[in-house]
């Protein structure tokens, strides 16, 4: 497969007659872009707003962040399953608004929303501090069930980002990235003699009741563990739909971004070689667990793997999935890494994982969910400050009367995620 | 202005003798003594040692609280930003000496202080999560490098700066995690990990895996219909409005509510707050996360004996091990006292 991601590079974000980029900056034709996402019967009302990086801004609650992206060239469309056919991606030529994210605010559950700041230190823990957002707010039909709502924002994110993008498609490109490889593992084997052979196992967190993942547009919980081509991933195939804690929840802005496969891919050839990536579940029911962890083992002995890395998403529950596939792996002779987090309480004393093996002897901790952090009052608030109460990792003091707030990271969307995709780690002090 | 420090050293080390002098009581000499000497000097214009506190390792050991008051009354008096204690190398009675003084110093006076150890001293298991102590060698000749390790802590704690994980700053770490922004992405590090592990290489995890206590289970219970039975739940589930303000998620308390007049978990008595889970059925039927109708209805029919009256709640979601446990205990205990046979424990 070979796969250019055309990145066009957006430096600011502003209201303008027509959507596009000018000189690095986003201009978004708001009401155009509303009617894309408009004459859905499950919203009563919809509106944008625009939050840079450094303004005293915070978003809250927020679903998911979406980077905006246009395939330009080659089968398929951006979010296959979902606002294009199911097609493989992974070919061709996708335009990247580098730069840019599109956030989807709601109160789907109430609990499992996150907040994004984009100043001060609450930015530091994700990179939407950093990126030019168009916010997507709405206001659901009474009574609107869950599902439903969950549904139909997620779809009008996905509509807006492909929106945003399809406009800028005549955009200079700043700078591509090209991501190729054979696509036969016999052909990999012979390019990468010598080297490590490498799987990526990763976790999708799939135990339904709104804690979903959608790979071309199918449900992964009724899936069985799959192989993906690593180009799949970065061209959009994989698709968030869960509400679970915001440090921890895989953003489809991270899944487009997967970090743990740039880095692979880069190494590839160098140091190792880059077999491919498992898609692979986190299902509610033991004999889910022990089917996926064994199916798992299965596929990567198939693929000739020796090492695998694997990517938690979720704690507590999805540890159980963690320690099989690890111990799995290893008892297979597959050296075996882990990437997740801990939840060792606020002030840090406790034990960080709901379930634990010896086998997990390599493990990269990307934070403690429950570290609590200040966060100083914003200028502008888009959506509503008082959801933090109902947060996790929020509580109903969390919210003070000048407007800051105390809380655990874990109400920070991706403020720990697993995916390796910040810098944070946990260390003993 | 110039930082006050003490130091806290043992007979040996003032050069009062060994075992045959082990027995003196705390003394304090307004001057530097022993190692506090090259201290004072490695403290250079940061600090000064204003005061030596000695004490015999044995007489420490066998009167532990007239020492610990004597010598915690001696560093009062000479008003220190920080106490120094030690090292104490490998030698058993001063680590524990140092850890004790360390301890008490912090936690009664509000001093921060910092020791040294060997890493198999048994002060570090007594007195490791409750002070800083330094990583030295195992006998004295590791003082000359001991010193500067324990100063530049020390120094780094009197002006306040943000100290680096424990490895980084050469102390034993006192099992609290914290969260740092490391140099590379947490991918990067998987990655390079990954590396080293197939290369046979060292490398460091970075979360070392805790070992559960494994709980013997309650024998089986002789007679259920004779017998009492709790209701208990980490699934959220409160009585309707929260009023003990449970948690959604990481929870830090549970509480207790009389179900002793209810016949079943309605919309209108209860509901679920837990922050892990699709409430909508729960939120429909409490019942379904604490089946309170289920068991009524086996009261009825004296299929068991009775229910106890109160149910136990809390939210499990992103709840740390250490508060479970501790719930978990105060949830038996309680049982146990009102005489309780079995309990349901219902999970989400």
């Amino acid at each position: 497969m070979r796969l250019e991601l055309r990145e066009a590079h957006v430096k600011d974000v502003q209201w303008g007659s027509k959507t596009c980029i000018e000189n690095n900056v986003l201009y978004v034709d708001k009401t155009e872009a509303l009617s894309v996402v408009s004459g859905d019967d499950r919203f009563t009302s919809l509106d944008l707003d625009l939050a840079r990086p450094g303004e005293s801004v915070r978003i809250i609650p927020v679903k998911d962040v979406i980077e905006p992206r246009y395939k330009v060239e080659g089968r398929g469309g951006c979010f296959p399953g979902f606002i294009s056919g199911t097609e493989t991606v992974g070919n061709g030529a996708t335009l990247v608004l580098k730069g840019a994210g599109v956030i989807t605010v709601g109160p789907i559950v109430g609990i499992q929303e996150g907040l994004i700041d984009m100043s001060g230190p609450g930015a530091d823990y994700n990179p939407y501090g950093n990126t030019n957002n168009v916010v997507l707010v709405e206001e659901p039909v009474e009574g609107l069930e869950k599902h439903e709502y969950e549904t139909a924002l997620r779809e009008a994110g996905l509509k807006l980002a492909n929106y945003l993008a399809e406009k800028c498609r005549e955009a200079k490109v700043d700078s591509t990235r090209v991501f190729e490889m054979p696509d036969s593992i016999e052909e990999r084997n012979e390019q990468c003699k010598d080297l490590p052979k490498f799987v990526y196992v990763y976790m999708g967190i799939s135990q339904g009741l709104l804690h979903d993942t959608f790979i071309y547009g199918m449900d992964l919980k009724y899936m069985l563990p799959t192989i993906l081509d690593p180009n799949e991933v970065m061209d959009g195939a994989v698709v968030s739909a869960n509400c679970v804690s915001a440090c921890d929840k895989q953003n489809t802005f991270h899944h487009q971004n997967n970090p743990v496969i740039e880095e692979l891919y880069a190494r590839h050839g160098k140091d190792l070689n880059f077999l491919g990536v498992i898609a692979t579940t986190e299902l509610m029911t033991l004999a889910g667990k022990v089917r996926s962890s064994d199916y798992v083992v299965k596929l990567s002995k198939m693929l000739g793997a020796e090492v695998a890395i694997v990517t938690e998403e979720g704690c507590g529950n999805p540890d159980t999935d963690l320690c099989m596939n690890c111990q799995k792996l290893e008892k297979a002779g597959i050296k075996t890494v882990i990437i997740g987090n801990e939840v060792s309480g606020q002030d840090g004393s406790s034990q960080g994982l709901a379930d634990v093996v010896p086998e997990m002897n390599a493990y990269v901790s990307c934070g403690n969910i429950n570290e609590v952090v200040d966060l100083p009052a914003m200028d502008k608030i888009i959506g509503d400050v008082r959801a933090i109460s109902n947060l996790s990792g929020g509580d109903g003091k969390a919210l003070h009367e000048d407007g800051s707030i105390t809380c655990e990271i874990q109400s920070i969307i991706g403020s720990t995620n697993e995916l390796g995709f910040s810098r944070i780690g946990c260390e003993w002090t | 202005m110039t930082k006050r420090v003490v130091c806290y050293i043992n007979q040996f080390f003032a050069g009062m003798g060994g075992e045959d002098t082990a027995h003196v009581p705390p003394e304090v000499r307004q001057e530097v003594v022993g190692p506090a000497m090259q201290i004072d000097s490695l403290f250079g214009e940061e600090a000064q040692v204003v005061g030596t506190v000695i004490c015999g390792d044995s007489y420490y050991g066998e009167n532990i609280e007239e020492a610990r008051s004597a010598s915690l009354e001696m560093i009062k008096d000479l008003e220190p930003d920080l106490v120094i204690a030690g090292p104490a190398f490998n030698a058993g009675r001063y680590g524990f000496a140092c850890g004790d003084i360390c301890s008490s110093v912090t936690e009664e006076l509000g001093i921060p202080a910092v020791t040294g150890m060997y890493n198999e001293n048994p002060g570090v298991d007594l007195y490791g999560k409750r002070t800083y102590i330094v990583s030295v060698a195992d006998s004295a000749r590791g003082m000359r490098k001991a010193l500067p390790k324990m100063v530049q802590l020390a120094c780094k704690i009197l002006n306040k700066e943000k100290l680096e994980p424990a490895r980084l700053e050469g102390y034993l770490h006192r099992g609290i995690r914290k969260n740092f922004f490391h140099e590379e992405t947490g991918a990067q590090r998987g990655v390079e990990m990954a590396l080293a592990k197939v290369r046979g290489e060292a490398f460091r995890t970075e979360y070392e895996m805790p070992v559960f206590k494994k709980i013997t289970p309650a024998p089986p219970v002789k007679d259920i219909s004779k017998a009492t039975i709790a209701l208990c739940t980490s699934g959220g589930i409160v009585p309707k409005g929260n009023p003990e303000k449970i948690r959604v998620s990481s929870a830090m308390k549970w509480a207790k509510e009389d179900i002793s007049g209810l016949e079943d978990l309605t919309p209108d008595n209860f509901e679920s707050i837990h922050g892990g889970y699709d409430r909508t059925w729960a939120l429909e039927d409490p019942d379904r996360v604490l089946p309170l109708d289920m068991l009524k209805q086996l009261e009825k029919e004296g299929a068991i004996g009775k229910i106890f009256e109160y149910a136990c709640y809390t939210t499990g979601t992103a709840t740390s091990v250490a508060n479970s446990e501790k719930f978990g205990q105060e949830i038996g205990e309680l049982l146990k006292k009102e005489g309780v046979d079995a309990a349901i424990l219902t999970s989400t």
